[in-house]
């Protein structure tokens, strides 16, 4: 009885294994695959070369994948410093003082969060047009910025573990308020912010509606919809496409191996609120 | 908003200052400074847009003229009794029937990583990655997958069942189960990991003490790990029905909403950027938004939050 069930256990484990990697090892045979031997050999059967690289280099240079990642590394760090800074000062003010209106601006944060942000958009894009910022990075950046409710919770949730006394006894010794948050909130702050920049650094790497929507020049294009605009003019060419979603999975696979530990924590913080 | 002078009233920070300090340093001290570059962008960029889609919606708008037609109730008519825009409500129902499996499977595995299982990080990290994954690269994935003669045809023929091969993104009837499957695909992963979370913040004694009472694993997971993950679990449920009428990247980017897998959002976009039909495409975004906040609440309701408050 007792071994059925740890064999059932396993196997169900190594079933479930092979349903989540099959489909990414097709592709990525398929990247290592020559034209003929793409339209000869069958999905599941490997590539006869493992270092053809030729379908990489077509995909990097005819998606012209590199502007691609330095407009989203761009967007990245711009929009991940300011959210840091944006969503700590906020929470700092928040918890540690008291001042008219508190109660009704806390509530403001919790409701917005529950305002998916997909079903916006057909207002929010009249907003950043008459901003003229339509077609600039910075429509990204400022979306990204301003719809992020999460990290505010985050650093909201955070800021109840520091204990008050230690800023009351800076603001004795005349430490200004900036001061305070600057040399000892900020530093203490440091798990939460890893956190925020994990889930919210995968995020960004992922959107596709936002850049779609609102950077729609060719120079413009970030990683999702340079990976995008394959569809069309590379619809037949399967070795090519292969290649280019294997070039902008790999990155995750990297940072997943390094920061295992801290996206596992960062995502179950960020989604239970 | 910046300008309006509030000063902290916590007692050690009027200890440490002098009465007659300059205004200019107390412009400086003001919490408002501190909230309100956080407080301008949740304004701009969520209510401002609420309160306009609300406008929008009664009215008959391309997002080009200078004057917008008051159109009454016109647009959210037309939503509710146009085929067109109802029949989405119908291709959400698959997604939120595939969430069930996606919730079942993941606390499956939750629950029997929970226990020691041999290499349990391995398939740990196996079973959560495909949630990091680059939507657009997910959508090609299963292009590939679902293609004529791909892999999935080639799979059924290995097992001897090739004739149950279809068009799978091109069939109607089929379809929206092959987007679905691609969405459980992608998210699983998180329920689980959420899932294992919840189950791993239950203490070791607890299940030490039952183990010593003669408790045997389902006796475990019914007494122990149920309560322990409920409100984890109800939670995942409500975000399951919000998430399902929200899909928009699998289909759109898949197969841009053809053969009938237009989804809610789909067609919002398509209605508001493609036909230039604001006021209509809004009463369809604001219908969605009801129908997510009542969600909520109900949760709120049935669940009352015995988590922290935030101030």
């Amino acid at each position: 009885m007792r071994r059925a069930a740890t064999f059932f256990k396993y196997a169900s484990l190594v079933l479930a294994s092979l349903v989540v990697l099959t489909p990414l090892v097709v592709v990525l045979f398929a990247s290592f695959k020559t034209r003929e031997e793409y339209s000869t050999s069958g999905p599941l059967t490997p590539p006869e070369n493992w270092f053809n690289f030729d379908n990489f280099a077509t995909a990097w240079t005819g998606g012209d994948m590199l502007r691609g990642f330095l407009n989203t590394t761009l967007i990245l760090v711009i929009s991940l410093t300011g959210t840091v800074a944006v969503g700590t000062l906020a929470a700092y003010a928040i918890n540690r003082f008291d001042f008219a209106f508190k109660k009704w601006i806390l509530g403001l944060f919790l409701v917005a969060a529950l305002v998916p942000g997909v079903t916006t958009q057909v207002a929010t894009y009249q907003i950043v047009k008459s901003m003229g910022l339509v077609n600039t990075p910075w429509s990204a950046i400022v979306l990204f910025l301003g719809t992020d409710i999460i990290s505010i919770y985050i650093f909201l949730q955070f800021m109840q573990s520091i204990p008050p006394s230690l800023d009351q006894a800076a603001m004795m010794d005349g430490a200004s308020r900036f001061t305070i948050y600057r040399r000892i909130i900020l530093p203490l702050m440091k798990p939460a912010i890893v956190t925020v920049v994990i889930i919210k650094g995968i995020a960004i790497y992922n959107e596709f509606y936002i850049p779609f929507l609102y950077m729609r020049s060719p120079e413009l294009n970030v990683i999702s919809t340079a990976l995008f605009k394959f569809k069309g003019p590379y619809g037949a060419q399967w070795e090519t496409i292969a290649a280019c979603t294997m070039i902008v999975i790999i990155p995750t696979v990297v940072i997943f191996l390094v920061l295992q530990r801290f996206i596992y924590n960062g995502i179950t913080a960020g989604a239970t609120k | 908003m910046t300008t309006q002078l509030v000063p902290g009233t916590r007692p050690a920070a009027k200890a440490g200052r002098a009465s007659g300090r300059p205004p200019r340093r107390r412009f400086w001290q003001s919490p408002w400074l501190y909230v309100a570059p956080a407080l301008i962008l949740l304004i701009t960029f969520t209510y401002v847009p609420v309160a306009n889609m609300v406008f929008y919606s009664f009215h008959k708008w391309d997002g080009l003229d200078v004057t917008m037609t008051p159109a009454g109730f016109d647009n959210y008519v037309r939503v509710f009794t146009d085929e067109r825009y109802w029949r989405v409500f119908l291709v959400s129902l698959y997604y939120f029937v595939a969430s069930f499996a996606q919730i079942a499977i993941a606390l499956y595995f939750a629950v029997i990583l929970s226990f020691n299982t041999r290499f349990r990080n391995l398939f740990k990290g196996i079973l959560f990655f495909p949630y990091l994954l680059n939507a657009v690269a997910v959508g090609f994935v299963f292009l590939y997958l679902f293609q004529p003669d791909g892999t999935l045809d080639t799979l059924l023929r290995w097992f001897g069942l090739g004739d149950q091969s279809r068009l799978w993104l091109g069939d109607p009837d089929i379809a929206n189960i092959s987007l679905a499957s691609t969405s459980v695909w992608r998210f699983t992963g998180l329920n689980f990991v959420l899932f294992l979370g919840a189950i791993q913040s239950i203490p070791g004694e607890i299940y030490e003490a039952a183990e010593i009472d003669g408790a045997n694993r389902w006796h475990q997971f019914v007494h122990i790990i149920a309560p322990g993950i409920r409100r984890i679990i109800s939670l995942s449920f409500i975000l399951a029905i919000s998430g399902s009428l929200a899909v928009f990247e699998i289909p759109f980017i898949m197969t841009g909403g053809a053969n009938d897998t237009r989804t809610f959002v789909v067609q919002a976009y398509e209605t508001a950027f493609q036909f230039r039909q604001i006021g209509l495409a809004s009463a369809m975004a604001v219908v969605l938004l009801v129908i997510v906040l009542l969600l909520t609440w109900i949760q709120r309701r049935v669940l009352p939050d015995e988590e922290v408050n935030l101030s």
